[in-house]
């Protein structure tokens, strides 16, 4: 009834005490003189009438105490009081409260960060409706590597798998939208028609795609994302049914995605038509080519294992109406990946290494939180003893401790919070390209929760024991002991968690420095060119006016566009670009000299179709007969140049040139061999496959590329040549698309992307490791030695001399160092075993890297012990000993 | 603090001062004590302090109000005065205290006489 208004009305009381007291205190003098008055007039002297007035009034701190009891509410007022204090405490001592406070940020700042950039991409549910029941399909390559399936693999899973409700291949789609303003070109995706309903997504606004969309000659329609349609469109629902132009076709908007849709198998396409291959399958057509994704939703119930098993049995038993060229045969049936699995397989390995080491940060930011606090509540024993001596009770200690502990803990938290909030950003921006849902990670409600709980908790209970231990123990040798403290129990607990802190840091610096080597043994690899001062753009033509002919004359006027530029030494184009992260264009090619009379004698290599003068801009060197010229014509006889790898595994020592081979299907011209140039690595440095055919663009009569790379060989910074060769390819024709520069440099970073990000993460956890370690060492150590201050007094004073007291304390500290090393190796060992992937070119078990990591840490921990060891060598024995 | 004379029953104070300000209007804390020293002669002994935490909890309940002003002999002081709800309050303890007596007196009555 009452109780809320007297709530409110005590609570009021808490912001105004301090009035109120004042109030009080008026209220009761007044009353006290007016007594006193009163009993004067009754006739009782100035001294009387005043302790009668006190009599008959009572107790009067009784009555005070009695009042504030019912005044104010005593809990909340305590716990402020107890929080003015503990601020005091934290404030009085700067360089505890600070590394505390750091410590903790840092720990549950990284921890969140690594969790909230993870959690999306390895354990959320991918964000489709039952998103476990869509699986990938590969075909088998060579060496196990995965390839893309053909069209006729397709059709006939179509119609014979029972495992799917809808099957779907893909292809990338790059049109360029003309008819508006400024012409742009898109990413998108060539889909069949149950592209959509296999993820389980349906368009928001129009309608799917149709079989009847989907047939060769069908009718040119697109669905578009949200964020196109909004961009370009301004949103307006009517341009559903509208006619848009691309590469000068006009297509019909069927319909436009949700906002939300997120198209994780490839993120950057906001545009989509339909496949429209010929289901009739004509042999050594584009419907035999290998360069499809294969998507699938499962029926209910079927699981990966169950759909590989019935493709092998398909695959095993072949039917007329499916034949198969001997090269899309499935002989091993196809590879099988959930769509998680599939998209994040590749950062897998790098994202759980750094899960792994984000938690050893944690870990030892907990065990250095613990030690700090143990440090602490020792040093406080003769502080507690005296607080319960003057009256305190037990709970009131833990009580103050326990504020003390969440105050710390509340400032790390929220300062962890901002640390969580940069980290995310910084890891978004280190993430490697390619890093799939990276629009999904933000900073994780949870996660903090969860990591600030365990860290604060962690230090809560510990910050309890010194005190437990005060308010128990024998307050007057805890008197005693304020002044003159030996080491005690707290101090093996205290080495032990040292002991832990080397161990964990070694394990995470050993993983670092594994990293690190992997990393310059990569950089070290020769990629087969010159990658200095190389600039590379990527042009490709759009439109109808671009045929063979038209896209070749474009790429010969811009190659003579930006030779023409200050300050360009060479150039030329290529179809593909080594080290470009681009899909790569691989060809079977049969040698007419075929001594073993096998049809199964294939080799697979790249194909580069490139302009004269290309291995001259790139820095590839011949290694016998000569390079392609510009009497390469296609007029010409046609000539390749093979790599030195696909000559030395076709013709082992005998001479190659003159021997002549085909590029691709049979029908082909046969290329005369003329020169064999050094070897280039294709796919990233770390990949040594280099077998390679090069022929000039001119004689490429297959298909033309509309898409080709310019190189530009630079005298000085290649990146600030990039604005004016964009301007030359424009002067040629101003509608084309540039789609992408780059340095080569920067191409040869972002091939090693995912292991410099595991690399850095690594770096900087295994320096904060570094530094907590360093601290906990020196830690124990400052804190062993206030502790001796007289033993070591009365040592000198027995005739030590300053170096022993100093090898004392130094040997002190590195056996800790000592058994934490040990114990680290041994977990090092055990834990480099996941990073095996993540390595190149050495063992998880290098010695060298072991050894650094050793001495690193041996050097850390002997300046940590070398402070104190000072300050005990200078103690001095007069001072000490007269102190007691 | 041992009390030589006749304790207060509890919840009564209560009781006295509501009357005490219902019957003399305004009245400061040293004013209310007296008066009911006063009242109950020498019967009832005072702790005359206990009457401001009596004071405190009245006024949370929003019984009485206080304010500050200035007494006959020109001194500050605190001055209480009852509210509506304070007077509907006393009338409700009055009523159940005489109840409570009448009860008690028909019970002690007969052996009596």
């Amino acid at each position: 009834m009452n109780g809320l208004r007297v709530f409110l009305n005590r609570l009021r009381a808490v912001f105004f005490r301090s009035r109120l007291e004042r109030e009080l205190q008026e209220e009761i003098r007044m009353h006290l003189e007016m007594q006193t008055e009163e009993n004067r007039r009754r006739g009782m002297s100035d001294r009387e009438a005043h302790r009668a007035a006190l009599r008959q009034f009572g107790g009067v701190e009784q009555v005070k105490e009695r009042y504030r009891d019912r005044r104010g509410l005593p809990l909340i007022e305590t716990t402020l009081q107890d929080l003015r204090y503990a601020g005091r405490v934290l404030a009085k001592s700067p360089a505890f409260t600070a590394v505390a406070v750091i410590t903790l940020a840092l720990g549950i700042g990284a921890c969140t960060a690594i969790f909230s950039a993870v959690n999306p991409i390895l354990f959320k549910p991918l964000p489709y409706p039952q998103a476990d029941r869509i699986a990938m399909m590969w075909d088998f390559g060579a060496e196990g590597s995965r390839l893309y399936v053909t069209f006729g693999t397709y059709r006939e899973l179509t119609q014979r798998s029972r495992s799917f409700d809808y099957l779907a291949v893909i292809r990338p789609w790059q049109p360029t939208l003309t008819g508006t303003s400024e012409p742009e070109r898109f990413n998108g995706q060539r889909v069949s028609a149950d592209y959509f309903r296999a993820l389980g997504v349906q368009p928001a606004l129009g309608r799917n795609f149709e079989a009847t969309d989907d047939q060769q000659g069908g009718p040119r329609v697109v669905i578009l994302n949200d964020a196109l349609w909004r961009r370009r469109f301004g949103g307006d629902p009517g341009l559903v049914g509208q006619q848009i132009t691309l590469d000068a076709n006009l297509y019909t908007v069927i319909g436009i995605m949700p906002a939300g849709f997120e198209n994780l198998l490839t993120p950057a396409a906001e545009v989509w038509t339909a496949l429209q291959y010929d289901k009739t399958l004509p042999p050594d057509s584009r419907e035999w080519g290998h360069h499809l994704r294969m998507v699938g939703r499962l029926r209910e119930g079927v699981g990966v294992e169950q759909v590989r098993r019935e493709i092998d049995s398909i695959a095993q038993d072949p039917v007329p109406e499916f034949a198969r060229p001997p090269y899309a045969a499935m002989p091993n049936g196809l590879m099988v990946y959930s769509l998680q699995d599939d998209i994040t397989g590749g950062v897998r390995p790098a994202l759980l290494a750094v899960v792994g080491a984000v938690l050893l940060v944690l870990v030892i930011a907990c065990v250095n939180v613990t030690n700090l606090l143990l440090a602490r509540g020792a040093q406080r024993r003769g502080e507690f003893a005296v607080r319960v001596a003057l009256g305190a009770g037990r709970t009131r200690l833990l009580r103050q401790l326990l504020t003390e502990s969440l105050l710390l803990a509340l400032i790390g938290g929220v300062l962890g919070m901002a640390v969580a909030e940069i980290g995310v950003k910084a890891l978004v921006a280190l993430s490697p390209p390619g890093l799939p849902r990276v629009g999904a990670i933000g900073v994780d409600g949870n996660v903090f929760a969860f990591a600030f709980a365990i860290t604060a908790l962690i230090g809560l209970a510990v910050g309890l024991v010194p005190a437990l231990h005060a308010s128990r123990s024998d307050l007057h040798g805890d008197l005693q002991q304020s002044s003159r403290r030996t080491a005690s129990g707290h101090q093996l607990t205290r080495r032990v968690l040292v002991v832990a802190e080397v161990a964990l840091a070694l394990v995470l610096l050993v993983g670092a420095g594994l990293l690190l080597r992997s990393m310059q043994r990569l950089f070290a690899i020769d990629p087969g060119f010159d990658t200095s001062h190389l600039l590379t753009l990527q042009v490709q033509t759009a439109g109808q006016r671009f045929n063979a002919e038209t896209t070749h004359r474009f790429f010969e006027q811009s190659l003579d566009a930006v030779r023409q530029l200050p300050g360009v030494t060479a150039a030329a184009f290529t179809s593909q670009l080594p080290l470009s992260g681009d899909l790569e264009d691989g060809y079977g090619v049969h040698f007419e000299w075929n001594p073993s009379g096998s049809l199964e004698a294939e080799n697979s290599a790249f194909r580069y179709a490139v302009s004269p003068g290309y291995f001259e801009a790139m820095g590839i060197p011949l290694r016998r007969g000569r390079l392609l010229d510009e009497h390469d014509t296609a007029a010409a006889p046609p000539v390749v140049v093979i790599s030195e790898s696909l000559a030395q595994s076709k013709f082992l020592d005998q001479n190659p040139l003159g021997q002549r081979l085909r590029i691709g299907p049979n029908e082909g011209p046969w290329f005369t061999i003329v020169g064999v140039v050094g070897n280039v690595r294709q796919t990233s440095l770390a990949v040594d496959q280099t077998a390679a055919v090069y022929v000039t663009a001119a004689q490429w009569q297959l298909f033309f590329d509309r898409a080709m790379w310019l190189v530009m060989r630079a005298q000085g910074d290649a990146a600030a040549l990039a604005p004016a060769a964009r301007r030359a390819v424009w002067s040629v024709d101003k509608d084309q698309p540039i789609v992408r520069a780059a340095t080569m440099n920067d191409l040869l970073n972002a091939s090693a992307a995912v292991r410099r990000f595991a690399l850095t993460l690594f770096e900087a956890f295994g320096v904060v490791a570094l530094i907590l370690a360093g601290v906990g060492i020196y830690g124990v150590l400052a804190g062993s030695v206030s502790e001796r201050v007289r033993e070591i007094g009365i040592r000198l004073a027995l005739g030590a001399s300053r170096r022993d007291i100093l090898t004392l304390v130094v040997r002190q500290g590195m056996t800790l160092t000592g058994f934490g090393v040990v114990i680290g190796l041994s977990g090092a060992v055990a834990a480099s075993q996941a990073l095996v992937s993540l390595l190149f070119g050495i063992s998880r078990l290098d010695p060298l890297t072991y050894l650094g990591v050793v001495m690193l840490l041996a050097g850390v921990s002997a300046l940590a012990c070398w402070v104190p060891a000072w300050r005990a060598a200078r103690v001095d024995p007069a001072i000490t000993l007269r102190a007691e | 603090m041992a009390q030589d004379k006749s304790d207060i029953l509890p919840g009564t104070l209560n009781l006295m001062v509501l009357k005490t300000l219902d019957s003399l209007g305004p009245l400061h804390g040293y004013g209310i004590a007296r008066r009911i020293e006063q009242t109950s002669g020498d019967l009832l002994q005072l702790n005359q302090g206990t009457i401001y935490p009596a004071l405190l909890q009245l006024e949370q309940m929003g019984w009485i109000t206080s304010e500050w002003g200035v007494s006959d002999n020109n001194r500050r002081a605190k001055y209480y005065e009852i509210t509506r709800a304070g007077r509907k309050q006393l009338a409700l303890e009055e009523q159940t205290w005489r109840r409570a007596a009448d009860i008690i007196e028909r019970f002690l009555a007969p052996s009596e006489g």
